[in-house]
């Protein structure tokens, strides 16, 4: 269809200018108002169909508006200089420590351990990210303009979603590369470094930049339900951050079993080349982490739906 | 053209929007009146599908606002909040929402043109005045260059140019064809801009009139005559073509006549005056009497809601006066 409209709204002939501050408030803008009927211009045929705002179009829009707001360059790069960091802090901690580490020990230090540490670290900041997507709508009230922009709110949940996870995608695998890069720089100084060909590490380092992604999906149904962003914020941490640590307090070998599931734990699984004592299988380990954020996903689509914007 | 039906929100216990019944045309300035609370912004924001109604329902050029191909390009809205992403730059603001509804992004310097904001165009919109939160809102709504367009107050924190411009705005695009449904709780604001008078009160219309019927009936002067000869004033003052309206067995409200040709005419024909006295009812009285006796109104009041007060009456012609 043509981009040329029927109308142009431009209001010429109210200029601005012409107007007396005084006698502004009291004018009567209107052409007389009795003789208007019959001069009254209607609208001519009626317009023709207008093309639907397909879902690309939403796309375009979600990625337009997580671009354009500064928090998500600071969220992102503040966990890219966490988790980067971190690898490097602790890459260092396990150089200096290894030679006074029990054998027992000793065994358990892979190429990605530090990472792993740093990615617990770090990760509840790209939850921010997800968080922030769409509580910074509800707070600005941004949120009721995007809706009556796109009123189909699955379609518009979903673009969300999509754009959220591309960006987080691929920052997560640049974080995730260079974290493993830094740490190995360091590692090798006690020739505890590993290479991308070695078993599972190619898979870990790949799987890092997924278990971002997933983290800040959801964090963003976290979002969508609590529509809050401090409240969110502490949610996801609670979840992510506090409840891995306490599953590592459970008494006994249930309380073992139990930290195996927690969220953080089952995802942080697929930072390791090959399953531990006390961790599920990376991909078992990611893919749960998957459900938890898909079912918090379908709640808060659930929830987005119903209620009023 | 706007059409609801049995509209109707809860909030908890409060009843925000009740049984509201209306339908907005195209070609005129439809005035949404009602004082502060009344259910306006609900109102719109169900019409926006952005609040569920409780009951009832209600349609946007014959369809639900969410079954709109593209929403923008056929109502744009302007919201009582500023409800925009303060971090975000007024043109990415914009053109965020074009690319939604699939509208030319040079669409959006158009319409930051139109509503004079291409200056602070990419400056954080948090710093942004009340009135020129206002103005990106207009232009939010400008965008799709719909066919239907509303306003929730669009004069707040507008200056006296900002008013009179949106003012020739609203009219301009009601000239065009285009149907326009404007609130305010101003009568005063009200008069100067609308064609057509849909007045809300406690969440129930009160009043679906023509704003020149509303006019007629309310803000004309008019004379009240007290004579103790009515019976036969009443009939020699209808007779010069003024509309007598009865008051109470020997007054009379008279319009269209001056107090001094009132006062000549009793002279001429040697008649009694008790009372002369020229009254000038204010529209934002009548409306406030309106909407005041709201809570009695429907205290003692079955269901379905009461036909609304006689305003959307015409009046009676000037020459026929109601005489007993
Ligand atoms: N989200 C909400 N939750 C609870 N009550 C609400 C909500 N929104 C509105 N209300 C109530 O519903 C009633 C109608 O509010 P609404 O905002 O529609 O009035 P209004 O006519 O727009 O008033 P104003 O002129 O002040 O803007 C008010 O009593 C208000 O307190
Ligand atoms: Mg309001």
């Amino acid at each position: 269809m043509s981009d040329k409209t029927p109308h142009d709204p431009t209001p010429d002939d109210a200029a601005p200018n012409g107007a007396a501050p005084n006698g502004a408030a009291l004018e009567d803008t209107r052409p007389s108002r009795r003789g208007m009927e019959d001069t009254k211009p209607r609208r001519p045929a009626p317009r023709e169909l207008t093309p639907r705002a397909s879902f690309a179009n939403v796309l375009l829009s979600e990625w337009t508006k997580i671009r354009t707001v500064k928090s998500t360059f600071w969220t992102l790069l503040s966990g890219a200089a966490v988790v980067v960091g971190f690898s490097a802090l602790f890459a260092l901690a396990f150089t200096s420590s290894y030679d006074d580490l029990p054998p027992a020990e000793r065994a358990t230090v892979v190429p990605t351990s530090p990472m792993q540490i740093a990615f617990y670290f770090g990760m509840v900041i790209f939850g921010v990210l997800g968080v922030l997507v769409i509580t910074g709508e509800y707070a600005t009230g941004m949120i009721r303009t995007a809706l009556t922009a796109m009123p189909r709110r699955p379609e518009y949940l979903l673009a969300k979603a999509v754009v959220l996870a591309l960006v987080v995608l691929v920052a997560g695998l640049v974080v995730s590369f260079l974290s493993f890069f830094v740490s190995q720089a360091v590692l090798s100084a006690k020739n505890l470094d590993g290479s991308l060909g070695d078993e599972g590490v190619l898979r870990a380092v790949i799987g890092g930049g997924l278990y971002l992604t997933l983290i800040a999906l959801l964090a963003l149904g976290v979002g969508v339900i609590l529509r809050h962003t401090s409240g969110s914020v502490v949610t996801v941490f609670l979840v992510l951050f506090v409840l891995g640590i306490v599953g590592g307090f459970l008494p006994g070998e249930w309380g073992a079993t139990i930290a195996k599931y927690l969220p953080s734990n089952a995802g942080g699984a697929i930072l390791l080349p090959r399953a531990e004592e006390g961790s599920l299988e990376p991909w078992t380990g990611l893919g749960l982490f998957a459900l938890y954020a898909l079912v918090v996903l379908v709640v808060a689509l659930v929830l987005f739906q119903s209620r009023d914007a | 053209m706007i059409e609801a039906r049995g509209l109707t929100k809860r909030f908890g216990s409060k009843l925000a929007v009740n049984q509201v019944s209306f339908t907005v045309l195209p070609g005129q300035v439809t005035g949404f009146l009602g004082p502060n609370g009344a259910g306006k912004s609900t109102t719109m924001r169900m019409i926006l599908g952005l609040d569920r109604p409780t009951a009832g329902h209600v349609t946007v050029n014959g369809r639900h606002y969410s079954r709109l191909a593209a929403p923008l390009r056929e109502v744009g809205a302007l919201l009582d909040a500023k409800s925009v992403h303060g971090g975000r730059s007024a043109h990415h603001h914009l053109l965020c929402l074009a690319q939604s509804n699939g509208i030319p992004r040079e669409r959006v310097d158009e319409v930051l043109d139109m509503v004079g904001l291409q200056a602070v165009a990419r400056k954080p919109t948090r710093g942004f005045s009340l009135g020129m939160g206002q103005r990106l809102g207009i232009a939010a709504a400008l965008l799709g260059d719909p066919a239907v367009l509303m306003f929730d107050e669009p004069v707040n924190g507008l200056d006296p140019e900002g008013i009179h411009w949106i003012r020739g705005l609203m009219r301009k695009l009601a000239a065009e064809g285009r149907t326009v449904f404007v609130s305010s709780h101003l009568m005063s604001e009200m008069a100067i801009t609308a064609d057509h008078l849909v007045v809300i009160g406690q969440g129930r219309i009160l009043a679906d009139t023509d704003m020149q019927d509303f006019i007629d009936r309310n803000a004309t002067s008019h004379v009240l005559v007290r004579s103790p000869q009515m019976s036969e004033l009443g009939p020699l003052m209808a007779a010069r073509g003024w509309r007598v309206e009865m008051v109470a067995d020997l007054s009379l409200k008279v319009f269209g006549a001056r107090a001094a040709e009132i006062g000549d005419l009793a002279a001429d024909h040697g008649m009694r005056l008790h009372e002369l006295a020229t009254v000038q009812p204010s529209l934002e009285e009548a409306f406030m009497q309106l909407t005041g006796d709201v809570v009695e109104y429907h205290a003692g009041l079955p269901e379905p809601p009461p036909p609304p007060p006689p305003l959307g009456d015409a009046p009676a012609p000037p020459g026929n006066g109601d005489l007993p």
